[in-house]
């Protein structure tokens, strides 16, 4: 497995049975891939769409949030923009996933915009990251060696103190009150490893083998 | 029936520096053709509310390719990199509102309301300039409505009284638009003869024209 589907697979353990899932762009978007036989998630899409399938190569007016032609399982429901960010913003989607630039040990999250290099725009990220009941943030631990987590953001912020999980290739990190806790560690890497790529402070007390590897 | 308007009539309607929302979600119920004629009238200085700046060759990407557009209101443009180009070289301005607020401004622009007051955006560059209001001890961002001269509505089912319902996800901003917007005009990507009641979206008297495309 390479780094994103290491992410993807622990992504898929943390949604339970019957969750309304949101998933961003990018590595999030391979958590599906992963999920135990049974466990059924109903996944929903911003552009208007609550029980999203797999993509399609057929002839459809169906797309999802990257714009790529898509299927909707059976009770599924089509939206306006309106329903879906209330489903977002109301406290109805039980978990997103979203992809990261930045992470800190506050929760906040950096995600849409290097000034003066890259500005797409935030989309509906800012919406999900607030009102999602858990944010899961799917990023690889450093960008071409340089730490993603850090103690502050330093790019624009999404959302601030709204990341509840952060899992890596490395690690699987909870945001807690009093800082970034350690949880687990994949078998490929050392503690310490994980700790020197890591830029902000780590709580590590009980750590475990990353689950699924 | 609703007017029905041909490609000409259509092109009679617009002028230079109208506000046009353009329903579709990276062009998925955007109304191309409607946008090729918005092209072809070469109007320019037109404001732009759109979900995203779609792509170069589709969707509204074409106003900003043939150099029509003086400010885009969306949520996102990283699929089209001319307006990305336009925005860094000062030739247009765009504001970037996150996806939820800028469908509730225009849900307030079209319902009456003085705003909404949404958490999203708060301790971000969004709330730069807008008012915070701390409600039963929380706070919220006061985003105002937003309304447009025009809107033009794509993935719609017509009935023969002007009755919409939406094709599968082509739903998206476009019955929204059709509320907060002076002209709602209407390229129909099916007709049928009457809509059951309990299946409409869009209720004919928020539509004032249905786009004929002469044979």
């Amino acid at each position: 497995m390479d780094e994103k589907q290491i992410i993807a697979k622990r992504i898929a353990m943390e949604l339970q049975d019957g969750n309304l899932v949101n998933l961003g762009i990018g590595i999030p978007g391979l958590v599906p891939n992963y999920l135990e036989e049974g466990k059924k998630i109903v996944f929903q899409a911003e552009n208007g769409v609550v029980g999203l399938g797999p993509l399609t190569d057929e002839d459809t007016y169906l797309v999802n949030a990257s714009g790529m032609k898509a299927t909707i399982l059976p009770g599924g429901a089509y939206i306006d923009s309106l329903l879906s960010f209330s489903l977002i913003r109301g406290g109805h989607i039980d978990v997103t996933v979203l992809g990261a630039l930045e992470v800190d040990a506050e929760g906040s999250l950096a995600s849409w915009i290097i000034p003066g290099k890259k500005v797409p725009g935030m989309g509906g990220a800012m919406d999900l990251v607030m009102g999602a009941r858990k944010v899961i943030i799917a990023t690889t631990h450093t960008n071409k060696g340089k730490p993603k987590i850090l103690s502050k953001c330093t790019l624009p912020l999404t959302a601030a103190h709204q990341v509840d999980l952060i899992v890596t290739e490395m690690a699987v990190i909870s945001v807690e009150p009093d800082g970034l806790h350690l949880l687990e560690v994949h078998p490929d890497y050392s503690v310490d490893d994980v700790v020197n790529a890591t830029e902000a402070k780590l709580i590590v007390e009980k750590v475990e083998t990353m689950k699924g590897m | 029936m609703k007017a029905e308007i041909s490609a000409k009539e259509f092109k009679n309607l617009l002028k230079d520096g109208l506000t046009i929302m353009v329903g579709g979600f990276l062009t998925n119920g955007t109304p191309e053709k409607l946008v090729d004629l918005v092209v072809e009238s070469k109007v320019k200085d037109l404001v732009i509310i759109c979900n995203d700046g779609g792509y170069e060759n589709a969707g509204v990407g074409k106003l900003f390719t043939n150099n029509q557009v003086k400010k885009l209101i969306a949520s996102h443009i990283g699929t089209n990199p001319v307006v990305g180009d336009l925005m860094q070289e000062g030739e247009i301005e765009v504001e970037l509102l996150p996806q939820g607020s800028l469908a509730e401004k225009i849900r307030a622009g079209g319902a009456g309301l003085g705003g909404i007051l949404t958490p999203t955006g708060l301790d971000t560059v969004v709330q730069n300039g807008k008012q915070i209001i701390e409600v039963q001890g929380k706070r919220y961002l006061l985003e105002e409505p937003l309304t447009a001269d025009m809107a033009l509505i794509g993935g719609a089912v017509v009935d023969k009284y002007g009755n919409l319902r939406y094709l599968q996800t082509t739903r998206n901003f476009n019955p929204i638009m059709a509320l907060a917007s002076d002209k709602v005009v209407v390229e129909p990507f099916e007709t049928v003869d009457e809509i059951d009641p309990e299946c409409v979206i869009t209720p004919y008297p928020l539509v004032d024209y249905v786009y004929r495309e002469e044979k």
